[in-house]
């Protein structure tokens, strides 16, 4: 089973890298774009087959390592 | 004093601190490798500059991890001091050791050179060869050093004299023009709640030789080695 870790900046955390993303798509004509959050995505592979028994442990490394919980949120999905 | 230097792979200011800190105090410092889980009996431990693991994930967040650090978080505990300067600074948050993180710096550059710093207090084993209000000359060369704390946790440190270095102009004031990198409140360094952990996004190490063009770090390393010895 694969879980897939989303790492996204707090709301109210400054995000330059976004920020001069979105000013590069402007200038590249994609209009209608209101603005641009830049996150990872990290895909782990489990020997777990349970998603609730694989829960607590995968976010617990989220909390220990993958997000930086002063400043970032994580959230899980289970594929497979 | 006995001081012991962490090396990890990547680190790239480890043998500029043990310079600076041997010619300081005229005794060369131990140097310890990321994998050792054990520290020598010392009364200083520098986590040096660097990229150490690469910055993989975010800057610090390996090194963080490793073995060594568990040994450096409790000798911390212990009252022994620990000076964490630029990356070391980055490890020293992901490790929670200090509060806050070091984000990229708000206009995405990496910055490599001289500013001016406000020494905020005096009142550490690390900045007590500085006079409070004194403005000194210190590089930086750093991707993420834009320090960055809930609000709450600012006005704590504030309140409690933790701030040890402002990023400011030639007269003292932290402006906006003189913030570098984007940094909450103009913070370049701040101490830990018993004081005897600094973490610092510029380098005293690199100026602490007249030969590489100024000495406003050497009054740290001074009066670490008054304090311990």
């Amino acid at each position: 089973m694969k879980a897939k870790v989303h790492v996204t900046l707090k709301a109210g955390v400054l995000d330059p890298q976004g920020k001069a993303v979105h000013h590069a798509l402007e200038a590249l004509g994609f209009a209608g774009i209101n603005g641009v959050r830049q996150g990872k995505f990290i895909e782990l592979d489990l020997a777990e087959t349970d998603r609730e028994k694989a829960r607590p442990m995968v976010e617990d490394a989220c909390r220990k390592l993958l997000a930086n919980t002063v400043i970032e949120n994580f959230a899980i999905d289970f594929e497979g | 004093m006995k001081a012991a230097v962490i090396v990890f792979p990547g680190s790239n200011c480890d043998r500029d601190a043990a310079t600076a800190l041997a010619h300081v105090t005229g005794r060369a410092p131990v140097m310890v490798w990321h994998r050792e889980a054990d520290l020598p009996e010392v009364d200083l431990i520098v986590v040096p500059g660097g990229f150490s693991y690469g910055d993989y994930l975010r800057s610090g967040a390996m090194a963080a991890h490793s073995p060594i650090m568990a040994a450096v978080k409790a000798r911390a505990e212990k009252g022994v001091r620990v000076l964490g300067i630029c990356n070391g600074f980055q490890v020293l948050t992901e490790a929670g050791m200090l509060p806050g993180v070091l984000m990229r710096n708000r206009k995405l550059k990496f910055i490599c050179r001289d500013v001016l710093l406000k020494v905020e207090t005096s009142n550490s084993d690390f900045t007590a060869g500085y006079n409070a209000g004194q403005v000194i000359r210190i590089p930086v060369a750093h991707h993420d050093g834009n320090y960055f704390a809930e609000a709450a946790v600012l006005d704590r440190l504030e309140d409690e004299d933790r701030v040890a270095f402002r990023y400011c102009d030639a007269e003292g004031h932290a402006t906006a023009e003189a913030n570098p990198n984007g940094s909450q409140r103009n913070i370049a360094g701040i101490l830990s709640e018993k004081r005897n952990v600094l973490g610092m996004m510029p380098h005293p190490e690199r100026l602490a030789d007249p030969l590489l063009g100024g000495t406003d770090g050497v009054p740290m390393f001074r009066a670490l080695l008054k304090a311990l010895g």
